[in-house]
């Protein structure tokens, strides 16, 4: 299992493609946002290395929402998030761990501090989890998330929206981000997609539809990349014999 | 001028209230999907090396303890080797090295159990002084947020990632305290006075 793509310093994070820390217009994080300045340094053994998962630990029905809390079918429309992870380089990652979680058709989530006014599915749990294939792909069956509204201003909703976590080769590559669909008018009023400054990387989290995936009669499909911390490889690399 | 073909990396979003149903949801009261939540210890029994108990919580700036916060840990081997991917060789086989944590849902309160890991090399072949890294995820944090433990029973003074931090009181807010044998305390403040060191690493 090892190679070249698991070894080698980390790409630099781009702190201006990301979201700032401080961003009012998302009220808690005004006080959960560090005020000094972040201590920046290059990626060591500690950021480079990081957890495997197996794909013996994935059970048969992880990664089929619709099924895989209660057996029977959960309600809403049905789709398939599927897409490659990949690193900046633009290489698949493969073998490594995908998890979502996401409110039911009608923007419910299974938890106790949501009291929203859409019922809970009896046959939804909300999450799944997948192994990425060879060449980084992965693939998901779920019901397509509702919009919800949520304390912050007084009338904020949030888009449609599936939230993955992934890891990386490298715990330094660890990532938790969302999905938006294509065309949903809520993505541009959201407080929380714009704590994200730059339009192109707000774009980047816009799942596009997939008819090529959906399957007729069945389902429609949505493809999603994942894109992950680059590594530097070079021969030129600084670092002692053996490290 | 040709064209440089990297991707970005995919921007990140706050884990958001509902996080552990994504992660954890056998602690959160959803069992039946996942035989177990992953990342329940980053040891198995066997493992070579002092045990150590940590206790901490996490803080925000308004001094609240938070409830919803989840911290990843990982960790090198009594020895200082990385389990999997780690460019030396094998680490102990039954130090998986990599742990969920959660805060308590009602004290806020987190506990990590493993072993002391050892020394890990600098790139530039300089030791680090034995630490845990963590990333430390909830609502309102918009890109997880990079930090390390250590140990205040260690030699501390010669680590060159801690030698990078210019405002030198800072460096006491990564170092665990020994509050019994073998137990430490971290407490990770978000904001304010006494505020964490995080690291973009
Ligand atoms: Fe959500």
């Amino acid at each position: 299992m090892k190679n070249d793509i698991d070894r080698g310093p980390l790409f630099f994070r781009d702190r201006d493609w990301h979201p700032a820390a401080y961003t009012p217009g998302y009220k808690t994080s005004m006080t959960r946002a560090p005020f000094r300045p972040l201590v920046a340094l290059g990626s060591t053994l500690s950021e480079e290395t990081g957890p495997a998962f197996g794909h013996t630990m994935i059970g048969a029905l992880d990664n089929n929402l619709i099924l895989n809390f209660t057996g029977q079918p959960a309600i809403g429309e049905r789709i398939i998030m599927h897409g490659r992870v990949l690193d900046e380089n633009g290489r698949g990652i493969p073998n490594v761990l995908v998890e979502i979680w996401q409110a039911n058709a009608g923007g419910r989530y299974r938890h106790k501090k949501d009291n929203y006014a859409a019922p809970l599915d009896p046959n939804f749990g909300g999450c799944g989890r997948t192994i990425s294939g060879p060449d980084g792909s992965y693939e998901f069956l779920t019901v397509r998330p509702g919009a919800y509204p949520w304390p912050n201003h007084v009338n904020n909703w949030r888009p449609m929206h599936i939230h993955i976590s992934v890891f990386g080769s490298g715990f330094g590559q660890r990532l938790i981000t969302q999905m938006y669909f294509e065309g949903d008018p809520l993505i541009a009023k959201c407080p929380i997609v714009k704590t994200i400054g730059q339009e192109k990387a707000i774009q980047a989290l816009v799942a596009p539809l997939d008819m090529n995936r959906a399957i007729p009669m069945d389902c429609l499909a949505y493809k999603f990349d994942i894109v992950l911390r680059g590594r530097r490889q070079s021969f030129f690399e600084n670092r002692k014999e053996g490290l | 001028m040709q064209k440089l073909d990297y991707l970005k990396e995919s921007p990140s979003q706050t884990a958001g209230p509902y996080v552990h149903i994504g992660l954890t949801p056998n602690k959160l009261g959803i069992p039946g999907i996942y035989p177990t939540d992953l990342g329940e210890s980053p040891i198995r029994e066997g493992a070579k090396g002092e045990q150590i108990t940590i206790v901490g919580t996490v803080q925000d700036g308004a001094g609240m303890i938070l409830r919803d916060a989840l911290i990843e840990s990982w960790q090198a081997d009594a020895e200082g080797i990385y389990p999997g991917n780690d460019p030396r060789g094998a680490a102990d086989p039954n130090v998986t090295g990599w742990a969920r944590i959660i805060a308590d849902f009602d004290s806020g309160e987190w506990t990590l159990s493993t072993i002391k890991p050892g020394r890990v090399p600098f790139p530039d072949g300089r030791m680090m002084a034995p630490h845990i890294a963590l990333w430390v995820v909830a609502r309102g944090v918009n890109l997880g947020l990079q930090t390390r433990i250590y140990f205040e029973d260690e030699d501390n003074e010669s680590c060159p990632v801690l030698q990078r931090i210019e405002h030198r009181p800072r460096v006491n807010t990564l170092i665990a305290k020994k509050t019994a044998d073998g137990t430490y305390r971290f407490d990770i403040v978000l904001q304010g006075e006494n505020e964490t060191v995080f690291f973009d690493i």
